[in-house]
């Protein structure tokens, strides 16, 4: 088995005073070694659950079940001082809001030389120079300088810099970012992307960027996932997702993208309605009641995510006709 | 791009009309420490008012031949009597009077002051805001009981001088958390909607930010009012406070300590009732906070 | 740099403490001299010439802001004054003769709320929701409705009437023994309130999202709580310490009392009793400057612990 991370029916469901909430739904996929997947959803669509899942970084009413293999190990429930040997080392993961994300009370370096301490059992100086050279490669400016301040003294997008040479300190596997550039300003959000673009073809690290923007998929990654409410609707290369989408709400989301060169009467088409409530969804289809083309069928029986090719899959009963 | 408006009508399916409040009730209900103490509260209430009714003896009559006695139902002294004779369960009851009195008028006046002076703080802001919550900041600081009594021996044992004093000293917390409510909600769009309507900076306050603070405010008054019970005991206790014949739960309670030894009677129930009292307001305090802020459980 | 940044912080503090010490002993001197009825109109007049006399020597026949203006030159001095209940005392002599008893009863009520307080409510925090958190939070909710003079008579008829183990009342030239049960009421309530803000902070700051990225860089759980919880936990603690303090020097007055502890806050209670001004007035600006410098210290602490607060 060479894939790098093999995931098969994982459920994650919340606890909350009104009743169980799954925010995952069974939803089975896999990357290969240095391979980069971009997982795009709206908000609540599980995205990010799937994968803090994964990193054991759930809320604590939160459980999850399924099979999740790295490297052929099953990783999933692993209590956090068995994960600990692979979270920060040979899987680490960025977060949305570079804001609150980094320790308000220790210094930078702190909190980039712990890492490779706890993993690499590095000297004090031995990491520092370590924690240097990755604040160089992800072109923060002047780091000796800033190294040694607290995360209040910088801006957003350079605490997402030092984010991310955290999670590269080790030289990981995989990377996950969940949504890394949506707390940021628009131009730093293409620099911070430029940077992951640059990091991925510069190491074998396999990405994955979970984001609510095709935009940001489009440039950065070879396979794309779609997920609404809980579950995977669509999956392809990012040519297939583009090109061919087949399912309504991909498409629906690619017609609800700006784009520059094809300026018609200056209105985005958007998609109607509201993401359902988990606690509430219709039998059939989740995405029935903004489906353009919905079919009687669609709203009794659920679609099963049907495999088109090695990388290629639809939920959806569109093509299957009424 | 995805988020775009929706239509108003597709919202409404969704959150069909179960306001913060209905909600919050319902959480409340729920919780069984804060409806026990809501009933274990308003019992002790009503034994308060109904005091005189429910027993044969006033609350100041000494029966000289009944010193001391231990809790006797045969001739209604179900508490026993005190040190001079009187019936302690009438006189416990009478003390429930002027604790609560006292805990729910000054803490009226706590709660006229704080939220006025808060809701000026956080809605004039800038400098003015500045100048009153350092103003706040210093009295903060200050040993206030200290105060309380140094005005207690100044200015005679007034039961009223005791309402006025811990007003005064609980307003502070409360200005502290309506300025903070004020400061996150005054640039909501439906603030700055009603300044380009041309309402009146008063108006706004009374009719939008007001209203709109509530729930903290309600929250903190549930925990101000067993505050303000236990300081008016303090300083009864200490005989500073309310004077014979009259009693509060402090003046009980430090006989009772006095005479503990010989008979604990004296201690055990106006203690208790006391205590009783503290713990219901408090947790229904706790259980208003946890239901209007359900997010921290 | 930090040091020269930290030095002003601590400038800049220590001269806003100042006039808020100015208020204290104002409000206090206009109180005092106020009141309705001056200390020496009892039941019998005084003939004219020994009230003149007794006047002048207390000073208080000067016009007031001379008066204010002379007790503010004798508190620089240490001057508070002199008694007129204890006739052979000054005021600074009765309280340098309270305070170390008040102190250590103080001292330790303080130091057994923090210490008891943080521990009870991390334990609490890092247990959420299981029994054990159950246990911690009556125990607090106990600690914080029942009063301490309710406790301290309890305490006493428990251990020292009942059981006999302890002594009910007196110092005892600081024994141990006599130290426990008002230390013990004292510091509950403290205790209390501490876990309680402990267990919330602790929780809020384990939910957070950067201790969500120290569990993601593969951090030991232990690591996570000490190194990276802990101080942003213990940053409303540290802001309470000041109340805290005004708490227990409050609570000191009544269980010096019930105790029967020859401190400060005993001749505070017979002071405001026997309505000798000088006396109760003297302890408020003792105490008040006390509180105020410890607030000081806390808020230094405070900005030690958040380097936001560092920025000039």
């Amino acid at each position: 088995m060479d894939e790098l991370l093999s995931v098969a029916d994982l459920e994650t469901r919340f606890r909350t005073p009104e009743g169980e909430v799954a925010a995952v739904a069974g939803v089975s996929f896999a990357i290969d070694p240095g391979e980069s997947l971009g997982v795009v959803g709206e908000s609540g669509s599980g995205k990010s659950q799937v994968f803090l899942s994964i990193m054991g970084l759930l809320a604590k009413n939160g459980r999850c079940s399924g099979q999740v293999r790295f490297r052929g190990e099953d990783i999933l429930g692993l209590p956090a001082a068995r994960l600990n040997a692979l979270r920060g080392s040979r899987m680490s993961m960025i977060f949305q809001d570079p804001m609150t994300s980094l320790n308000p009370y220790l210094t930078v370096s702190r909190q980039l030389t712990e890492v490779v301490v706890e993993h690499l059992g590095l000297s004090r100086d031995q990491a520092r120079a370590r924690a240097l050279e990755a604040l160089e490669r992800v072109g923060l400016p002047d780091p000796a300088a800033r190294i040694d301040l607290y995360p209040h003294a910088f801006s957003g997008g350079m605490r997402q810099r030092v984010m991310i040479a955290m999670a590269i300190l080790c030289q990981p596997e995989l990377l996950i970012a969940d949504e890394p550039t949506t707390a940021l300003d628009v131009t730093i959000q293409a620099q911070i992307l430029d940077l992951m673009r640059v990091l991925k073809r510069e190491s074998n690290t396999a990405t994955v960027i979970i984001t609510h923007d095709l935009g940001v998929v489009a440039g950065l990654c070879d396979q794309v996932m779609v997920m609404y409410a809980g579950r995977l609707v669509e999956t392809g290369s990012v040519r297939e997702i583009f090109y061919q989408p087949r399912h309504p709400y991909t498409r629906g989301l690619l017609r609800a993208m700006p784009r520059l060169d094809d300026i018609q009467d200056g209105l985005l088409d958007t998609i109607p309605g509201q993401p359902p409530n988990l606690q509430a969804l219709p039998p059939g289809c989740a995405y029935q009641e903004r489906c353009p083309q919905v079919y009687p069928r669609c709203r009794s029986e659920r679609p099963e995510l049907r495999i088109l090719g090695p990388r290629r899959g639809v939920a959806c009963h569109l093509e299957l006709g009424p | 791009m995805i988020r775009s408006s929706p239509p108003a009508v597709e919202l409404q399916h969704d959150i069909k009309g179960r306001s913060l409040w209905q909600d919050a009730v319902r959480r409340l209900a729920r919780n069984r420490a804060a409806v026990a103490s809501m009933i274990v509260l308003a019992v002790i209430a009503l034994l308060a008012v109904f005091a005189p009714m429910l027993s044969p003896h006033p609350y100041d009559e000494i029966y000289w031949d009944r010193i001391q006695m231990p809790p006797d139902f045969a001739n209604g002294h179900w508490f026993g009597t005190d040190s001079n004779g009187r019936d302690l369960f009438v006189r416990t009851l009478y003390g429930a009077r002027v604790s609560l009195m006292v805990g729910v008028l000054a803490t009226a006046v706590s709660l006229v002051i704080g939220v006025i002076y808060g809701a000026v703080a956080g809605f004039v802001g800038g400098r003015v805001d500045d100048i009153m919550m350092r103003l706040v900041d210093i009295l903060y600081a200050l040993p206030f009981m200290f105060f309380v009594i140094l005005l207690m021996v100044m200015f005679g044992r007034n039961i009223f001088l005791i309402f006025v004093a811990l007003g005064a000293v609980e307003w502070l917390t409360m200005a502290r958390i309506v300025r903070g409510q004020t400061l996150s909600i005054k640039h909501r769009p439906f603030i700055e909607a009603a300044h380009a309507c041309g309402v009146t900076r008063t108006g706004i306050i009374f009719r939008h930010i007001i209203p709109n603070v509530l729930g903290p405010v309600i929250v903190y008054v549930t925990l101000t009012v067993p505050q303000v019970i236990m300081t008016e005991s303090f300083i009864s206790f200490l005989g500073l406070g309310v004077q014979e014949p009259l009693t509060s739960w402090g003046v009980l309670i430090a006989e009772g300590a006095r005479l503990m030894e010989a008979a604990p009677w004296l201690l055990v129930f106006p203690a208790t009732l006391l205590a009783l009292t503290l713990f219901a307001f408090n947790f229904i305090g706790d259980g208003l906070r946890d239901a209007l802020d359900p997010k921290d459980r | 740099m930090a040091a020269r940044i930290m030095i002003a912080f601590a400038a800049r503090r220590c001269l806003s403490a100042l006039p808020t010490l100015l208020i204290v002993i104002t409000l206090a001197f206009f109180m005092m001299r106020l009141a309705p009825g001056g200390p020496f109109d009892q039941e019998r007049a005084l003939p004219p010439e020994i009230e003149r006399n007794v006047l002048a020597a207390y000073n208080l026949d000067q016009p007031l802001w001379r008066q204010y203006l002379d007790y503010l030159a004798d508190l620089t001095r240490g001057d508070f004054g002199p008694s007129f209940k204890y006739r052979d005392f000054t005021v600074a002599e009765l309280i340098a003769n309270g305070f170390p008893a008040s102190l250590q009863i103080g001292g330790l009520a303080m130091l057994c709320a923090i210490v008891f307080g943080v521990g009870l409510g991390t334990v609490a925090a890092l247990h959420q929701n299981s029994p054990l958190d159950y246990t911690v939070m009556t125990f607090a909710m106990t600690g914080i409705a029942v009063p301490n003079f309710v406790m301290a008579p309890l305490l006493t008829l428990l251990f020292g009437v009942y059981l006999s183990l302890l002594p009910v009342a007196g110092w005892g030239d600081g024994a141990w023994a006599n130290k426990l049960l008002p230390v013990i009421a004292l510091a509950l309530p403290q205790v209390a309130y501490i876990a309680r803000l402990t267990r919330g902070s602790m929780i809020e700051v384990l939910n957070s999202n950067y201790i969500r990225t120290a569990r993601a860089k593969g951090l030991r759980e232990g690591l996570v709580v000490t190194r990276h919880a802990v101080k942003g936990a213990l940053l409303p603690v540290v802001s309470y310490l000041g109340p805290a303090t005004a708490a227990v020097a409050t609570g000191s007055v009544v269980i010096e009392t019930i105790f029967d502890i020859p401190g400060t806050g005993r001749y505070f209670v017979e002071g405001a009793l026997n309505r000798d001004y000088p006396l109760v007035m003297g302890v408020v600006v003792f105490y008040a400057a006390m509180i105020i410098a410890l607030n000081l210290a806390v808020d230094l602490l405070y900005g030690l612990m958040d380097p936001k607060l560092r920025r000039p």
